[in-house]
């Protein structure tokens, strides 16, 4: 079933490359998304824990997975819309890459082996490039060659941290010489703490390079802002959380060695540094998409600090993940039609977005507030239950410094968002209107993160807190 | 036997550091990615899963990922380096000093005691620092790929002595990842030098705050 849903994304690439038919394969893509999140659902529904010796379905993953599905199944119907929008650019290579994407960030969600797990991150980078490049224009073949090198030279020092862990096990003595993930974390108390310490190191700059966590995150921007919208979701809503997935193993085999606290020192400075940056950067920020770039660097810093402090705050960045993939996913979806409309994403030429897009306009707005966490939305409610574990640890003064920064956030990010939807109708030069297929995918991720605030489903918290207990109890 | 391929390596690094010459630097990095390959069989014996994976590396880091490379600039007609950030002596000596330096640090290493005296850390190491050196210092995206190639290079190395975690699958992924990473990055390149007629990544500038 798991290798099904692996393999038949990457079927329906090679169908895709074949298909020569425009509108057939933007519906293809449109079907397997479809297809996927039904696979999944049928999948995590499913009780109980099966790790296998490759690929295997853990708490981390049942959380991960369902989420990168449904935020991808909504990509690929709005996919629909945007593609017949661009038809001169044709979509072969685009429908292609993405189906391979998606399963390569399957791969590397169901991965139990560290090896596996780094090949299908790096296959992740190599098929999302083609993806920001696909404006062809100057400025997106910078933003890619960045992405590519950073990123690839970040995930090859991921490499390194995991031969390292190797090492560990060859030098400890007491440990099987092996990558696989039950094994190691059944053997981590025999693991050399040196080697381990330097693996954990590396594993958590390279995949923190591909997480976009500062200082780590200047391509970040650049790729964020040049690709189109649904491809920027994509990115700040799936492959952060694959990112972070892959980091959240690195902390359980520390944590499974005794060594969590110094995983969580690691993260937690970098949480901080990434949202103060981030908080620096958004301040009277230009670019609409540059924009929800560094607020993905903010989201990710939270993330990491909610694992960091531990506690009720894992519980709270684990609900965290899913609400921010969801806003994301809207974000970025209501942006790429705010940009198609006006031609631009610069505050120089949008604004009075909400009078000449209505639905665009106000699903941007909305999304600015659900992102900055305010009631009743599930980032709300996500951010305080992380500022709760904080003061519970008693580490007041990151709580205070945490919410003076979001606040700076909040104001910062406003000015330019009310900036763009307020003010008066715009006549535009485009032929650009709102229609179904292109709204519905942003306003159904609103919608669920609406009712993730003001409802938790049972399951849905069991599962977070089978995830959480996960980086807490030692096994 | 061993020593004398990982001394090679090193000499390599030395001379990709210091040549101006693009196609010498690929030819140069190609015979490091081949050498590479003969470590597994020489270093653990003949086996069927040493000879697959050094004839996979051969293939791919001695064999396609040069011809990639070769066939990116000819499309350019672009065949020196010029004018690198740091000057090729500077970084001779630069080159020379962090080999010299992982020497140093391999001795504070706590290595598994049959790793002691060999030369493989320091030369792994030596490896990743020369490509981080030609990533930094060099302006054109061909010769920062050769960098990324030899820290790549570098971390083969290392993964060399841990054959048996790294099962042939998993290492022939990475390795076909690898190809096809290239592989992209030189498409990359081809449309660079289309559109900004160098291949000098100074130019790529535009996207800042």
């Amino acid at each position: 079933m798991l290798t099904l849903l692996i393999l038949f994304p990457l079927a329906a690439a090679a169908l895709a490359l074949l298909l020569p038919w425009h509108r057939g394969r933007s519906w293809l893509l449109a079907v397997s998304g479809g297809l996927h999140l039904l696979l999944t659902g049928i999948l995590v529904s499913a009780s109980g824990v099966w790790p296998g010796p490759w690929i295997g379905i853990d708490p981390l993953s049942r959380v991960v997975l369902p989420v990168t599905s449904l935020l991808f199944f909504g990509c690929s119907v709005y996919a629909v819309g945007y593609l017949g929008l661009r038809r001169d650019r044709g979509n072969r290579v685009i429908v292609a890459c993405l189906l391979v994407f998606l399963s390569a960030m399957t791969l590397a969600i169901a991965a139990r082996h560290l090896g596996l797990l780094w090949m299908a991150v790096e296959t992740t980078t190599i098929a999302s490039a083609p993806l920001i490049y696909y404006n062809r224009n100057r400025l997106s073949i910078e933003a890619t060659w960045k992405y590519l090198l950073l990123c690839s030279v970040g995930i090859a020092l991921a490499m390194l941290g995991i031969l390292f862990i190797a090492y560990a096990a060859l030098v400890g003595g007491g440990a099987p010489v092996s990558l696989q993930f039950d094994t190691l974390l059944a053997a981590a108390a025999g693991l050399s703490p040196p080697w381990l310490h330097a693996g954990f190191v590396f594993l958590l700059v390279g995949f923190g390079t591909k997480m976009g966590l500062a200082p780590l995150h200047s391509w970040k921007p650049d790729a964020y802002g040049e690709a189109p919208g649904m491809v920027g979701a994509l990115l700040a809503g799936g492959l952060t959380s694959v990112a972070f997935l892959a980091i959240l193993r690195a902390v359980q085999l520390m944590t499974a060695a005794g060594d969590g606290a110094m995983a969580r020192q690691a993260l937690l400075g970098m949480g901080l540094l990434s949202l103060l940056l981030a908080a620096v950067f958004m301040v009277r920020q230009p670019d609409i998409k540059r924009l929800l770039a560094y607020s993905s660097v903010e989201h990710m810093g939270i993330l990491a600090i909610g694992v960091g402090i531990g506690g009720l705050a894992t519980f709270g960045a684990m609900l965290h993940l899913v609400n921010n993939a969801l806003t994301k996913g809207c974000l970025f979806l209501s942006a790429g039609n705010i940009q198609r409309a006006y031609d631009s994403k610069r505050l120089s030429e949008v604004h009075g977005a909400i009078a000449t897009l209505p639905v665009s306009g106000s699903l941007f707005l909305a999304g600015f507030l659900a992102i900055t966490g305010s009631p009743p939305f599930g980032l709300f409610i996500s951010e305080f239950t992380i500022l709760r574990g904080i003061f519970a640890s008693g580490q007041g003064w990151i709580g205070l410094l945490m919410l003076l920064l979001l606040g700076m956030v909040f104001i910062g990010m406003g000015a330019t968002v009310l900036t763009a939807t307020q003010g008066e109708p715009v006549t535009l030069d485009t032929a650009f209107k709102d229609n179904l297929l292109l709204v519905a995918s942003p306003l159904v991720f609103l919608l669920l993160v609406l009712l993730l605030g003001v409802y938790l489903p049972e399951p849905l918290q069991t599962a977070l807190q089978e995830a959480a207990n996960l980086l807490e109890v030692q096994p | 036997m061993t020593d004398l391929l990982l001394l090679s390596v090193i000499l390599i690094n030395f001379f990709t550091l210091g040549s101006a010459r693009l196609v010498a630097c690929i030819r140069a990095v190609a015979l490091q990615g081949a050498l590479l390959a003969l470590l597994p069989p020489v270093s653990h014996g003949l086996s069927g899963h040493t000879l697959l994976l050094g004839g996979t590396a051969l293939l791919f880091k001695g064999i396609f990922i040069p011809w990639l490379l070769l066939r990116a600039i000819r499309e350019v007609r672009i065949r020196r380096e010029m004018e690198p950030f740091i000057g090729f002596v500077p970084t001779l000596v630069l080159g020379a000093l962090v080999t010299a330096g992982a020497f140093v640090f391999a001795d504070f290493l706590p290595l598994a005691h049959q790793h002691h005296a060999g030369l493989f850390v320091p030369t792994a190491m030596a490896t990743m620092f020369s490509g981080f050196l030609l990533l930094i210092t060099r302006r054109k995206a061909l010769t920062q790929v050769l960098g990324y190639l030899m820290l790549e290079n570098g971390i083969f190395i290392f993964a060399v002595l841990l054959a048996e975690a790294m099962p042939l699958a998993v290492e022939a992924g990475i390795l076909l990842d690898l190809l096809v990473g290239i592989f992209v990055m030189g498409i990359v390149i081809n449309h660079i030098s289309r559109e900004f007629s160098t291949l000098n990544t100074e130019r790529l500038t535009a996207l800042k705050e």
